[in-house]
C-alpha cells in the first residue's frame, strides 16, 4: 500500500512543480506593474506611519519643533512621491479617475502648530 | 506505514531541492531581465520557474504535515513495530503525552523543525504576494536549502520510520517522566517555531544581499515574523524554566545549562535586531550591523539545535557519538562563511547616509543598547563553549561557576533596564541636557518612591535588589510618563476624554506601546530575578513524622505518610511515596501540601523483582504554594538506606523462585501500603524566595507587549490611495516647506 | 570626537572586556578532572569531578548517597559519598558533575553541588548499553486480564 500512495504522492508533486511551466499556463500574472504597485503600496503604509509617528514624537517632546518641521517635510515629500508612482500606474491604466474619493480618514495628523 | 513514510520524506528531500534549484534559476533570469536593485519583475520564463519554486514550498509543507501525521498515528496507537515509539513511549503513557512524544526523540524533533519551517515559509510567500520579487526567489531558495539539510539528515541518518529490531517489545520504555510536565508538551514546539520563524528573516536579508535591494523593504516584510520569532522564542525559553523549577527537584528556574543558554543567545542577539532595525527605518543608518545582526541569529539558531543534538558542549567525546554532529557543523560552516561573504561584498551598498550626531540621542542609546546586547551574547556564547575551549586548549574541561555567569550577566541586565528607561526620554537626533533633566525628573521620583516602597515592604538590603527596585522603577516611570503625554497630546488634539484618549492612543502606535509593555515586563523580571536569587531561604531538614521545623517564616509539621501506585494495563506504571505536611504561619494553617517522589520501574532484570520498581526514573513532585510576595517550594525524599534495605530483604525472599517477576510487582504494591503505615524518615527540600510569581507575570507582560507590537492594524492594511488624501499630504507638505530647511 | 580618538576608544574597551572576560573565565571555573585525572588528588581541596556514575554502584543512605565515577571513556574510577541535593536526573549510567574533596581512600561531595546532564538534551539510548526487558509476555502484570 505504501509504495502506491508515494507513486501517487509523486505523480501529483509532478503535476503541481510542472504547471507553471506549461504553455497555456503561462498567464501573464507577473506583469511589471502589479509588481512595482505592490511594494509601492507597502512603502506608502511604511511612510504614513512614519509621518504619524514623528507627530507623536513631537506631542511628546522627543523632537523639536524645529526638527520635526524638516523631518516631516522630507517624510510628507517621500510620501507624494511614492503616490505620484502609484498613480503615474493608475494612469497607465487609465482608471485614475475612478479614485478620486473620500479621504482616508485620520491616517494623517490634520493639527499642525501655529507657527 | 514505514515504507510510505520514508517515500515521503524522500519525495520531500528531492521537492527542497528542485525548489531550491528553480528557485535560484528564477531569480537569476528575473535579475537579468531588469537589472539590480529594482522591484520590477518580468514575464517569461523566470517567473514561471519562480512560481514552480514558491509551488515547491507549499508543496514541501504538505509533505511534511503528512510524514509528521504519520508519526503521530503511530504513537497514538502506540505502534511498536517503530524503534522511535518503543524508546519514547508506551501504552501507559497518557495520551497528551504520547501525542508530544514525537519530540522528546531527535528523529522526531528534526522532523518537527522542518514541519514549522515549511509552515512559516508557506505563510511568508503566501504573504508575499507580489512584493518584493526581486529578493523572494532568493529567500525562496535559503528556506528550501535549509528544509533541504534537515530532510537529509531524516533520510539518511536519523529516520523516525526506523523500524524496531526484532523481537518487537510488548511494552514501549515510555516517556522520561521527567519530560511529563504539560508546558513540556508545548516547551520544544516553541523553540522550533522561534528557530524556524527566525530563519524567515535570516532568508530575506539573504535575498536582499544577494539581489543587492538593502533597503527597509526587507525589514518591513518580515518584521512580524521576528516578532513572532522573538514571541515564541521567549515563551518557550520561559516554559522550560518554569519546567525547571516545578519538575527537575532542584528549585531553580535557570542552572546556565548549555542547552538552555543555546535557545537565549538567538533570542538576546534577535532583540538587538529588533531594536537596531527601528533606527534604520528612521533613519537609514545601521544597514551593515543589522543583517549582520539577522544573519548571526539564523546562524545562532542552527548552533543552538546543534548544542542540543551533538551533546558537543558536555565533552568533546560525546561529540563523535553524535549521529549528526559532523552535518551540522559543516552547515554551521557554510552559513557563517557564506554571510561573511554577502556582507562584505555588499558593503558598498550597505554604507548609510547618516550619522549620529550626539550621543545624548535616541538613536546613540539604541545603539548603546544593542552593544550591550551584543556582549550579553557573545558572554553566554563564551561561558557556553568554555569548557570545552579549555578542554581543546589545556586538556581540561573548566566549566563556569553560576557566580561567574552572574558577575557577567547580572550587570549587563541591569545596564539594560537602564537603558530602557533612558530610551524613551531621549530625543531624535539630538537632546539637550536641560531637556533631558525636564523629562527624566518624573521617572527618576518614581524610581526613589519604588526603592522606599522595596526596603519598607521586602526589608531587603542586597545591592543587587537596590539597584533593580531604583532601575525597574525608572522604567516604570518613564513609561507612564510617555502614556500621559501621548494621551495627553491626544485629548488636546482631538477633544476625547482620558478614558477615551488612552486605548485610541495605544492601539494607534501598537508597536511603540507594545514595546513600552515589553520594557515593563523586562524590568518586572529583572527584579523578581535579583530579589529572588538574592534573598532566598534554603533548607535541608531529616524528619519523622511529628517533627516540627521553621523556615522562613513558616512553621512545616510532618504529619503522616503517602504511599499510592498507578497501574496502566495492570501493570505497575509508577510507585508513589510521600509526606502530609502542615503549613502554618503565624500559628495560623494556611494549607496542608503534599510533595511526593514517583519511582517508574526500570527494565533492567539486574535490579532485582522488587528493586527495579525503584531503579528506574524518579522524579520528583514538588509542593508549591506560589504567593505574590513569596513561593514556599518543599520537596521530599525517603531514606535511601532505609528503601534500599528493605528492596533487597525483598529481593532476597524470592532469590530463587522461578516467577519472581510475576511476584515481585505484587510485593512493591503491598510495600508502598506498608511505606504509608509505618514510613521511614525522610529528608525535605525547602525554599522559601520572594517575588519568584512575578518572574512569571513579567514573562507574560513582555508577551502581551510583543503581542501587541505586531497585531496588524487593520485600517493601515486596507486602505487603498486616494487622491483625496494625496492632495491633503501635499497641501500639507506645502506648509512645513515654508520653514527653512 | 574625532575618528581616530573612537576607534582607539572602541578598541581600548574591546580589550579591556576580552582581558576581563578571559581572567574571570579562569579564575570563576575550576577545573572538572575525570577520575583517571584524580591520582595526584590533595587532601582537602576542592575539585570539580565529572564523569559516568559506574552501574551497580550507587548506595543510598539516609541523608547519602554513595556511588563511584568512571571516566567517560575508560575504566578508571573513583568513590564518592554525596549529601545534598539529589537531582531527579541522577542515574546510574548518566553523566554527573560534583565538587568533592578527597577525605582518606574516599571522596567526600561538597553539599548541594551534584549536577547531571539535563535530561532534555537528546538521549540516544542506543550508544549506552543498558541491559532491556524486553517483556514478550504478560507476566510483569499484577492485575491479571486486560
Amino acid at each position: 500500500m505504501g509504495p502506491l500512495v508515494v507513486l501517487v504522492a509523486f505523480a501529483v508533486v509532478l503535476f503541481i512543480l510542472s504547471q507553471p511551466f506549461w504553455p497555456d499556463q503561462h498567464e501573464r500574472a507577473a506583469e511589471s506593474e502589479t509588481l512595482l504597485r505592490a511594494d509601492l503600496e507597502a512603502a506608502k503604509v511604511a511612510k504614513y506611519r512614519e509621518i504619524r509617528d514623528a507627530a507623536l514624537d513631537r506631542d511628546t517632546g522627543k523632537l523639536s519643533d524645529a526638527d520635526w518641521r524638516t523631518i516631516d517635510a522630507q517624510l510628507r515629500s517621500q510620501a507624494v512621491a511614492i503616490l505620484d508612482e502609484l498613480d503615474g500606474l493608475d494612469h497607465l491604466r487609465g482608471r485614475a479617475a475612478q479614485r478620486d474619493e473620500l479621504h482616508g480618514g485620520d491616517l494623517i495628523p490634520t493639527q499642525w502648530p501655529t507657527p | 506505514m514505514d515504507l510510505l513514510g520514508r517515500g515521503l520524506l524522500i519525495l520531500g528531500l528531492l521537492v527542497a531541492l528542485y525548489g531550491a534549484a528553480v528557485s535560484v534559476v528564477g531569480a537569476r533570469r528575473l535579475q537579468t531581465a531588469v537589472g539590480p536593485g529594482t522591484a520590477t519583475g518580468t514575464t517569461g520564463h523566470g517567473a514561471a520557474w519562480v512560481r514552480s519554486g514558491r509551488r515547491a514550498i507549499y508543496v514541501l509543507a504538505g509533505l511534511a504535515v503528512s510524514a509528521f501525521v504519520l508519526v503521530e498515528i503511530a504513537f497514538i496507537r502506540t505502534d511498536l513495530s517503530f524503534d522511535i515509539v518503543v524508546s519514547h513511549s508506551s501504552k501507559s503513557t497518557p495520551l497528551g503525552y504520547r501525542m508530544a512524544a514525537p519530540w522528546s526523540s531527535q528523529e522526531g524533533s528534526l522532523l518537527l523543525w522542518v514541519l514549522m519551517l515549511s509552515l512559516w515559509s508557506s505563510l511568508v510567500v503566501r504573504r508575499a504576494g507580489r512584493r518584493m520579487a526581486d529578493v523572494v526567489p532568493w529567500a525562496q531558495a535559503v528556506l528550501l536549502a535549509l528544509a533541504a539539510f534537515f530532510l537529509f539528515l531524516l533520510v539518511f541518518y536519523s529516520s523516525p520510520f526506523r523500524l524496531t529490531p526484532m523481537p518487537v517489545p510488548a511494552v514501549g520504555e515510555g516517556l522520561s517522566p521527567l519530560l511529563q510536565y504539560p508546558s513540556m508538551m508545548i516547551h520544544p514546539p516553541m523553540l522550533y517555531s522561534g528557530y524556524t520563524l527566525f530563519a524567515i528573516p535570516f532568508a530575506f536579508a539573504v535575498g536582499a544581499l544577494i539581489a543587492g535591494h538593502v533597503g527597509s523593504d526587507w525589514i518591513r516584510h518580515t518584521r512580524r515574523y521576528t516578532l513572532g520569532a522573538w514571541l515564541l522564542l521567549g515563551i518557550g525559553i520561559v516554559l522550560g524554566s518554569r519546567w525547571s523549577y516545578a519538575e527537575l527537584g532542584w528549585g531553580g528556574y535557570w542552572g546556565w545549562d548549555p542547552v538552555e543558554n543555546a535557545s537565549l543567545m538567538p533570542w538576546i542577539i534577535g532583540t538587538a535586531f529588533i531594536h537596531s532595525v527601528m533606527i534604520q527605518e528612521k533613519r537609514g543608518m545601521l544597514r551593515t550591523w543589522n543583517v549582520s545582526l539577522i544573519l548571526l541569529t539564523g546562524i545562532l539558531c542552527i548552533l543552538g539545535t546543534f548544542i542540543v543534538r551533538s551533546g558537543i558542549i558536555s565533552s568533546i567525546h560525546a561529540f563523535g557519538s553524535s549521529t549528526v554532529g559532523w552535518q551540522f557543523l559543516t552547515l554551521l560552516g557554510v552559513m557563517t562563511f557564506g554571510s561573511i561573504a554577502l556582507v562584505t561584498w555588499r558593503r558598498p551598498l550597505l554604507r548609510s547616509e547618516h550619522r549620529i550626531d550626539s550621543l545624548l540621542s535616541r538613536e546613540a542609546i539604541f545603539l548603546v543598547g544593542n552593544v550591550v546586547l551584543v556582549l550579553l551574547t557573545l558572554v553566554v556564547l563564551w561561558g557556553t563553549f568554555f569548557p570545552l575551549l579549555s578542554e581543546v586548549l589545556t586538556g581540561k574541561q573548566r566549566p563556569w561557576a553560576s557566580s561567574t555567569w552572574g558577575w557577567w550577566v547580572g550587570p549587563l541586565s541591569l545596564a539594560l533596564v537602564g537603558l530602557m528607561g533612558l530610551g524613551p526620554l531621549a530625543a531624535w537626533r539630538k537632546t539637550t541636557r536641560a531637556h533631558l533633566w525636564r523629562q527624566a525628573r518624573a521617572p527618576l521620583a518614581v524610581a526613589i518612591l519604588t526603592l522606599a516602597v522595596g526596603s519598607v515592604v521586602g526589608g531587603g538590603s542586597r545591592l543587587v535588589v537596590v539597584v533593580a527596585l531604583l532601575l525597574g522603577g525608572f522604567v516604570v516611570g518613564a513609561v507612564g510618563q510617555e502614556l500621559v503625554r501621548g494621551a495627553r497630546a491626544r485629548q488636546i488634539s482631538t477633544g476625547e476624554r482620558l478614558p477615551v484618549a488612552v486605548p485610541r492612543l495605544v492601539g494607534r502606535n501598537r508597536r511603540r506601546y507594545g514595546g513600552y509593555l515589553v520594557h515593563v515586563g523586562f524590568a518586572v523580571l529583572a527584579l523578581s530575578i535579583a530579589a529572588s536569587s538574592a534573598l532566598k531561604d534554603q533548607e535541608r531538614v531529616n524528619a519523622t513524622v511529628g517533627d516540627r521545623f521553621t523556615i522562613g517564616g513558616y512553621d512545616l509539621r510532618y504529619t503522616g505518610a503517602i504511599g499510592d501506585y498507578q497501574l496502566t494495563d495492570g501493570r505497575i506504571d509508577k510507585l508513589i511515596l510521600g509526606s502530609v505536611v502542615e503549613v502554618r504561619r503565624d500559628g495560623k494553617l494556611l494549607q496542608t501540601i503534599r510533595p511526593t517522589r514517583e519511582y517508574y520501574p526500570s527494565m533492567n532484570p539486574a535490579d532485582g523483582p522488587v528493586g527495579r520498581f525503584f531503579a528506574g526514573e524518579a522524579s520528583t513532585e514538588i509542593a508549591l504554594d506560589a504567593g505574590l510576595t513569596r513561593d514556599l517550594w518543599v520537596a521530599m525524599q525517603p531514606d535511601g538506606e532505609a528503601l534500599a534495605t528493605v528492596l533487597e530483604a525483598l529481593d532476597d525472599r524470592l532469590r530463587d523462585q522461578p516467577t519472581r517477576f510475576a511476584q515481585g510487582g505484587q510485593l512493591a504494591l503491598n510495600f508502598t501500603e506498608l511505606y504509608a503505615a509505618r514510613p521511614s524518615g525522610v529528608t525535605f527540600q525547602v525554599i522559601v524566595s520572594p517575588l519568584v510569581t512575578w518572574i512569571w507575570i513579567g514573562s507574560v507582560l513582555m508577551a502581551l507587549g510583543a503581542l501587541l507590537a505586531m497585531w496588524p492594524a487593520p485600517d493601515l492594511q486596507t486602505r487603498r490611495v486616494r487622491a483625496g488624501q494625496k492632495a491633503r499630504v501635499a497641501r500639507d507638505v506645502r506648509y512645513p516647506t515654508e520653514q527653512p530647511l | 570626537m574625532t575618528r581616530t580618538l573612537r576607534l582607539t576608544f572602541a578598541i581600548v574597551a574591546a580589550v579591556t572586556l576580552a582581558a576581563a572576560l578571559l581572567y574571570t573565565s579562569f579564575a570563576g571555573s575550576a577545573e572538572a578532572r575525570q577520575p583517571s585525572q584524580m591520582a595526584g588528588a590533595e587532601a582537602n581541596r576542592e575539585y570539580r569531578l565529572t564523569g559516568v556514575v559506574v552501574r551497580g554502584s550507587v548506595k543510598r543512605g539516609r541523608d547519602a548517597v554513595t556511588f563511584r565515577v568512571r571516566d567517560r571513556k575508560g575504566g578508571a574510577s573513583v568513590p564518592v559519598t554525596y549529601t545534598g541535593q539529589i537531582p531527579d536526573a541522577f542515574r546510574e549510567g548518566r553523566e554527573v558533575l560534583v565538587t568533592v574533596r578527597k577525605q582518606g581512600t574516599t571522596y567526600q561531595g561538597q553539599k548541594d553541588t551534584l549536577i547531571t546532564k539535563c535530561p532534555s538534551k537528546f538521549d540516544d539510548g542506543k550508544s549506552g548499553g543498558e541491559p532491556k526487558m524486553r517483556w514478550l509476555d504478560g507476566s510483569d502484570r499484577v492485575v491479571k486480564g486486560e
